[in-house]
């Protein structure tokens, strides 16, 4: 079972950078990613604006080890600023963490 | 938590708090982050400065802590870290876990002295803000340490404006981006001219450079920097400093704007897996056939020279290229 939480995408992003709307799933990202992240960014996007914050914890890991390098971003058709948004998720991830 | 992958909440809690209470994420003495300008008689400040952002002068003390921590990861003394965060914040632990080496110290300040010294020989004009400098927090804002970033980019700026900064000549990619894309997001009245030794040189007048004269001799594989290269725009420059070196430049497929990254962002969380990056990266570079391979960060220096290590291919700072 999956919490799901509609205030969530509202209240999570403490830079303002986040905007994953446009994304149409397409997969570039994956395909060009170094560090073979599969989960990010596609999934974890879709878990931030669906409000899955428990998702977003489990996937930490992840989270931080994209290379911030944009080699998806630059060739997203969708155009998302994708090292925008996995700095978002990280920064969820270090309040909600007390860092 | 993979093997080997360090305890990320404590480090970058450590981070975090030697960039509010130090400064910088690796504290050093106003002396070592200057000692590469000694001798060169650069002017205070100044409307247009050289900007290091310590990035140069930080390598050989992170590199040292870097094999430090990967040793306690190995013996699982990385639990031991929150301990450690709260001691670090009355005591500056890299004082005691870090042994730069003073062989290394000497090359990475060459580095920036090079730099430096090509500026003045084409008769560039600029001045340096010695150790009121700033490091620019460009690790704290990559891992996300929103807060910690926001009041340190606003420190650095209200420094910028006491001292009438109004350009800045940087020399690696990250300070560059801080300085010159993520600022004026953090502080609301940036306003700042911020340019790379390499586009500022390859604008100047070109000076008589140690290699024309002499017939082109060994390739060169340049590793362009992420974020020079898909960010920034800084992928001609270089290339056409290392024309008027006469120096012949390797075309390979992962470079421009697909480039691939060294895998330096993840050192200090996951050094098993930035090692592995830094391989691949390296792997591709060799395939080019050159001996020689440039790079233009330290810390794409840093990482790739360690994958380099035994294989018989030098790993240069793009400054030492020129110079050769």
């Amino acid at each position: 079972m999956t919490r799901v939480n509609a205030e969530f995408p509202k209240t999570f992003d403490a830079t303002g950078e986040f905007d994953a709307a446009p994304c149409m799933n397409c997969g570039t990202c994956t395909a060009l990613c170094p560090m073979e992240l599969t989960s990010l960014p596609r999934e974890l996007f879709r878990y931030a604006q669906l409000g899955m914050a428990d998702k977003i914890g489990q996937h930490a890991e992840t989270v931080f080890s994209c290379l911030l390098c944009r080699m998806c971003e630059v060739n997203c058709p969708s155009q998302v600023k994708i090292a925008g948004n996995v700095r978002a998720l990280r920064a969820y991830l270090n309040r909600k963490e007390g860092v | 938590m993979s093997a080997n992958s360090l305890p990320r909440k404590h480090v970058i809690g450590i981070l975090a708090d030697n960039l509010r209470l130090r400064g910088s994420v690796m504290p050093l003495s106003g002396r070592r982050l200057t000692a590469w300008a000694r001798g060169l008689h650069l002017p205070r400040g100044g409307d247009t400065v050289i900007y290091t952002g310590h990035m140069y002068q930080m390598m050989p003390a992170l590199g040292s802590l870097e094999a430090g921590l990967a040793l306690a990861a190995k013996l699982s003394l990385t639990r031991l870290m929150g301990l450690g965060r709260w001691v670090n914040r009355l005591v500056d632990l890299s004082t005691f876990m870090t042994w730069p080496s003073g062989r290394e110290q000497r090359e990475y300040d060459g580095r920036l002295r090079r730099i430096a010294k090509r500026l003045l020989a084409a008769k560039v004009t600029f001045g340096y803000l010695y150790e009121k400098e700033l490091y620019t927090g460009a690790l704290l804002y990559d891992l996300g340490a929103e807060e910690v970033f926001r009041s340190h980019a606003q420190k650095v700026w209200h420094l910028l404006k006491a001292q009438g900064v109004k350009r800045v000549i940087t020399v690696d990619p990250h300070t560059m981006d801080m300085l010159r894309e993520v600022y004026p997001r953090y502080c609301p009245d940036y306003r700042m001219e911020v340019v790379s030794y390499l586009e500022v040189l390859s604008q100047a007048e070109a000076p008589a450079a140690p290699n024309a004269g002499k017939m082109a001799k060994e390739c060169v594989a340049l590793h362009d920097s992420c974020l020079y290269a898909r960010v920034l725009d800084v992928v001609e420059p270089p290339r056409r400093l290392l024309a008027q070196d006469r120096r012949p430049e390797a075309e390979h497929a992962q470079s421009r704007a697909a480039t691939h990254c060294c895998g330096g962002p993840l050192e200090s969380l996951f050094p098993d897996k930035a090692e592995t990056v830094a391989r691949t990266r390296f792997a591709q570079l060799e395939q080019t056939g050159c001996k020689s391979v440039a790079a233009m960060c330290p810390i794409c220096l840093h990482n790739l020279r360690k994958a380099a290590a035994g294989k018989g291919i030098e790993v240069r700072d793009f400054s030492e290229v020129l110079d050769r």
